[in-house]
């Protein structure tokens, strides 16, 4: 029975063998290479690794948003060809229409999908209060912070209820104290509708915070150095970060850097 | 006696900010006043020195009426300032709508077909270092005496601007508003008219601020040239007569039709654009 239970077990989002070659002015550039990854339904998964090692062509690649050099990204079994439009996508930066409120961009997505408009808007202005943006439904992006643009963009990017969801360092350009609340926010999402995540950050706390499995990978060209599985329980507090274990995932991940030169200790 | 130096108890934090509230809405009148005011009164310093300096040294006024003599001049000559105002009007105003229908299309076409941008561009541009009023004889010919030829030269001189702004502004939006609107399933043609158009309408009025006052130039450049109405040939008759009051009375109405016309775009900009994005960029665009 080995043959249907390694059928059952297909991943829902399964990287395969990907290359990335760009061709720019100074020749070529090889952002990834030998890339595999697999994620079950619903698995949390952080990829980290140094600037330019090709994380965010990963996530425009597992997006749809950009053509594999060589490899493949299946999704249930379906060869990824155009940008898949069933995913929530959040940016390092919030991408909101200037001239739309905070209700308004979260409705894009609604108009995008034409889903019933009214029942879409009750479905925003839940959402909007979820993260405590209750009463700011009609302000516009400049009138809001940093930390409340880009929880309007990760409603927006939740309202046609995912089944994943795409971050590119999404807290990365926010204060300490934002991004823990964003963090606590986003784990507490991700349990209630059991969404799966595919999370490009920089930050090691925050990816073994948050994951069920850490991708670190290599410099330039990018490639997996190691697959660690976080094996914490859950809810995961702000507390756990101060324990031995939390300490051992970060320092493993840690040591990984220091081997490949990209940290450095004096 | 030093309790004096102290204040006996600290205010609400109400009040404080009642009296923050109160000094800012007084300074903010002040601003509203004084946006208004201090133009009127420098213009009114500069007429008066005017007026003032002309009667003290004698000018002439066939070199230098006093802004008395060309008030009266401009109540004398109502009628015929009127009447080529009006043709000057038209003559901006369709040259100036021509530029947008010519226009905003050529830049979509740039925008939306590469091969085209890359055959019509350079030429576009390298035809602006022609100056354009030298072909205003070359219309004449053409065209003969009427309207037409201002128009053109009107359109020729406003409408670079419009194209090279709004096919700027289409391609100057950042990539990740396109890579959202592609993951999220809007098709090419909403993520045009919700995304694409609104965050270049900034950009596209720049150009038409640009454009229409490049309007009034052709108008007026075409009636120099071969005119036999509106203020520009007005101003040619004026000349010719030696009638400097005459003369100046013209350059004040064509000075207004600018000013006027320009409000209006930027009315329209006001009304199409919200505010906050207005704010966002002030890109100074095309050419002048």
């Amino acid at each position: 029975m080995t043959f249907a239970s390694r059928d059952t077990v297909r991943p829902y989002l399964d990287v395969q063998g990907i290359a990335k070659v760009f061709a720019s002015r100074d020749g070529m550039v090889r952002a990834l290479d030998q890339v595999s990854l697999a994620g079950e339904r619903g698995a949390f998964i952080s990829i980290v690794g140094p600037s330019g090692c090709g994380k965010s062509t990963l996530m425009m690649i597992a997006a749809g948003l950009m053509r594999p050099s060589s490899g493949r990204v299946t999704v249930d079994g379906v060869i990824v060809t155009a940008p898949r439009t069933e995913i929530g996508i959040v940016f390092q930066s919030p991408v909101l229409l200037e001239w739309r409120t905070a209700l308004g961009n979260v409705m894009l997505q609604a108009e995008a999908k034409r889903l019933d408009r009214a029942a879409a808007e009750r479905r925003a202005r839940d959402l909007l209060a979820a993260v405590g943006l209750a009463g700011f439904e009609h302000k516009y992006p400049h009138e809001l912070s940093g930390g409340m643009r880009q929880r309007v963009s990760i409603c927006r990017a939740l309202i046609h209820d995912p089944p994943q969801l795409l971050m590119d360092e999404p807290f990365g350009a926010l204060d300490a104290l934002t991004r823990d609340q964003l963090v606590l926010d986003l784990q507490r999402i991700c349990q209630e509708r059991r969404m799966g995540v595919l999370f490009i950050t920089h930050s090691v706390a925050e990816a073994v915070f948050l994951s069920d499995q850490v991708i670190v990978m290599t410099p330039r060209p990018g490639r997996i150095d190691r697959v660690i599985d976080i094996d914490l329980p859950r809810p995961r507090t702000l507390a756990m970060r101060e324990t031995p274990e939390f300490a051992r995932y970060s320092r493993e991940i840690l040591d990984l850097f220091l081997a490949r030169g990209v940290l450095r200790e004096h | 006696m030093s309790d004096t130096d102290r204040l006996p108890v600290a205010p609400h934090i109400d009040e404080v900010e009642a009296s923050v509230e109160r000094a800012r809405a007084a300074r903010a009148a002040q601003a509203r006043v004084t946006a208004v005011l201090a133009p009127i009164v420098v213009l009114i310093v500069v007429l008066a020195l005017w007026q003032a300096g002309t009667q003290l040294f004698a000018v002439p006024a066939f070199l230098l009426p006093p802004p008395s003599a060309i008030a009266a001049s401009m109540a004398k000559n109502a009628g015929l300032l009127a009447g080529g105002a009006w043709v000057t009007t038209l003559e901006i105003l369709l040259g100036f709508l021509l530029s947008i229908a010519v226009g905003i299309p050529l830049a979509l076409m740039i925008f939306l077909w590469p091969p085209f941008s890359r055959a019509v561009l350079p030429l576009l541009i390298s035809s602006q270092a022609m100056p354009k009023v030298a072909v205003a004889p070359l219309f004449l010919v053409w065209f003969g005496f009427g309207i037409l030829p201002k128009v053109l030269i009107a359109f020729l001189i406003a409408f670079f601007p419009v194209v090279i702004n709004t096919a700027v502004g289409l391609a100057a939006i950042e990539p990740e508003k396109i890579h959202l609107a592609r993951s999220m399933g809007l098709g090419a043609f909403q993520t045009f008219f919700k995304i694409r158009l609104p965050d270049a309408l900034p950009a596209i009025f720049a150009g038409l601020k640009i454009s229409i006052t490049l309007a009034v130039v052709g108008a007026v450049v075409g009636e120099f040239v071969g005119g036999d109405a509106g203020l520009g040939y007005l101003l040619m008759v004026a000349n010719g007569s030696m009638d400097t009051q005459l003369l100046f009375a013209g350059i004040v109405c064509l000075t207004i039709l600018g000013v006027g016309f320009y409000a209006l775009v930027a009315l329209a900009e006001r009304l199409a654009v919200p505010r906050h994005i207005i704010a966002r960029d002030r890109t100074p665009g095309g050419t002048l």
